[in-house]
């Protein structure tokens, strides 16, 4: 690991003025993610400012929304009581991911802005284009099994990992940020970039840009889930994740906020099998057509194709447990 | 610095690059942590933080200042073992011992939170008052706590065994 210094910020104003913008400081929530990385050496700040300290509340807003602060845990998160009755595909999400260690460390900020764990991106002996630009991409003829079926380039296949940002972006989560410029919001959905040619761009944020907090609005109805598919039942990142929220009104779909982990490159809003589900019937079959628009464009490479179907039958069987339709 | 560990306030000064796995382990001589993977995939460097389960191997010690630490070292009480490791000996919880200090203390952080009404994933009903600390429910807690050796079904009864009785 490189040397680097220690700061503690004790509020985001401080913060933002600790870690400046000229890329040598970065910000340290539980470290379980940034910790590793400089260990192996794919991150080398110079500087590392503490936002554990900064807000960690999670409170209710007048609408019946919910504002969470950035440094919240993920355990926080997954054990208060309105995220687990109005939210339940959220405190799901996060309970599905790492493990309770790991959740106790980890802050809402930093798994938000956590880095791919796909193998050649940690090796420094592959090619890597999101480690070093223009390098190259040694996944796309390699062990790909984990790799995303969708928004994926021919630089870059790695997906995004985080269990929590697939319910935050199926439940419409807003961003706040405060930067240099001042203080912003992003729709989660828009915060982090498609690779296209450049997968070393990971999200829209300036440097220096801290999260501050982020927003839900009010659930559609407490009728969600979120469930993901591992090579081994606990402590597994995705094969495939499914968040899913249905209103079913008189055996139809009224509406649905659907987003899938696991087989993207980002957290994936599934917006084309939402549009295919509103006003159909609340049935398997409406259901497989939904999964089908969504995964049309999905491009399986050799070891990963499996995950096109595996993605379509957890859509289908996680709309059918929502629903209450037998399977 | 400060950092009180096993109740006892001690002063550092390290390279901020040092985890508070090697604090423990190379700078005060607390070996009972282990380093397994050195990256948060095996458990067997978790200690408790104001009770609270962690993997020390991920954490900058800077970052723990003045925070209560518990090692396997301070489950003991004068000399008594705590009743989960009595529970680990007569239900061959372990083999060779490696994981044992993590799992020892995350399964008393994980009875904390089962206490406080923290669901898991596989809890049904995630807004349910009382959650049944079964099986399936203890095993997916612990499933940061891997044991090479496999003693995974002498853990799961040592546990049920320490803890059935609990209110
Ligand atoms: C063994 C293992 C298994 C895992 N399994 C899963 C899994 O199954 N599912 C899953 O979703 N995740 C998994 N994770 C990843 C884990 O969820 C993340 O490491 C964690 O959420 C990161 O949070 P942190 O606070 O520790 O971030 P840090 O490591 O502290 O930071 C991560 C990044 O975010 C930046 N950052 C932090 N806070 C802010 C802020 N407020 N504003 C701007 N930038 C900020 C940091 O600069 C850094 O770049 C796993 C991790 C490990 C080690
Ligand atoms: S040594 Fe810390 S988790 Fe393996
Ligand atoms: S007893 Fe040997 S690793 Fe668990």
């Amino acid at each position: 690991m490189k040397p680097f210094t220690y700061e503690r910020a004790r509020d985001p104003n401080e913060a933002l003025r600790l870690v400046g913008t000229d890329g040598g400081a970065k910000y340290l929530g539980g470290g379980t993610n940034l910790v590793d990385l400089m260990r192996e050496r794919i991150e080398a700040p110079e500087r590392l400012v503490d936002v554990t300290r900064l807000s960690t509340e999670i409170e209710g807003k007048p609408d019946g929304g919910l504002v969470i602060g950035a440094a919240a845990t993920n355990t926080a998160l997954a054990a208060h009581r309105a995220i687990r009755e109005q939210y339940p595909m959220l405190a799901r999400a996060v309970l599905a991911g790492a493990s309770a260690q790991i959740r106790n460390m980890a802050t809402v900020g930093g798994n938000v802005l956590q880095r791919t764990r796909c193998i050649y991106f940690y090796d420094e002996a592959s090619r890597c284009n999101k480690r070093e630009p223009g390098a190259g991409c040694d996944a796309l003829d390699g062990f790909n099994r984990m790799h995303a079926i969708l928004g994926a380039s021919s630089a870059c296949i790695a997906t995004h990992p985080s269990d929590m940002c697939v319910a935050l972006v199926a439940l419409d989560a807003v961003v706040h940020t405060l930067g240099v410029e001042g203080e912003r919001s992003i729709p989660l959905v828009d915060l982090h970039r498609l690779p296209a040619g450049r997968p070393d761009i990971e999200t829209e944020l300036k440097p220096g840009e801290l999260i501050t907090k982020i927003e839900l609005p009010p659930p559609l109805t407490k009728r969600s889930t979120y469930r993901k598919v591992r090579d081994r039942a606990s402590y597994a990142f995705a094969l495939v994740s499914v968040a899913a929220e249905v209103d079913v009104t008189n055996g139809k779909v009224r509406d649905a906020r659907l987003a899938l982990g696991g087989v993207a490159t980002k957290p994936w809003r599934a917006w084309k099998a939402e549009e295919a589900l509103r006003g159909q019937a609340a049935t398997e079959p409406s259901f497989r057509a939904a999964a089908e628009a969504e995964l049309v464009e999905a491009a399986g490479l050799r070891h990963n194709e499996f995950k096109i179907e595996l993605a379509k039958r957890t859509l289908v069987a996680v709309l059918c447990e929502l629903a209450g339709v037998a399977t | 610095m400060d950092i009180i560990i096993n109740g006892r306030t001690i002063e550092f000064s390290v390279d901020p690059r040092t985890s508070l796995l090697d604090l423990l382990r190379d700078h005060l001589g607390l070996t009972g942590s282990k380093k397994g993977c050195n990256q948060g995939a095996c458990g067997a460097c978790t200690v408790l933080v104001d009770g609270e389960r962690i993997n020390s191997c991920l954490a900058l010690a800077v970052q723990y200042q003045g925070r209560k630490i518990t090692t396997v070292e301070g489950l003991a009480r004068n000399g008594d073992l705590h009743s989960l490791q009595r529970a680990f000996i007569e239900h061959d919880g372990f083999q060779c011992g490696y994981c044992t200090p993590g799992q020892l203390c995350s399964a008393v952080a994980m009875v904390d939170e089962w206490e406080r009404g923290l669901p898991s994933v596989v809890t049904q009903e995630l807004a349910a008052q009382g959650i049944a600390l079964d099986r399936d429910e203890i095993r997916e807690r612990m499933s940061g706590n891997l044991c090479r050796c496999g003693a995974y079904n002498g853990i799961v009864e040592a546990i049920t065994a320490t803890f059935e009785n609990l209110p």
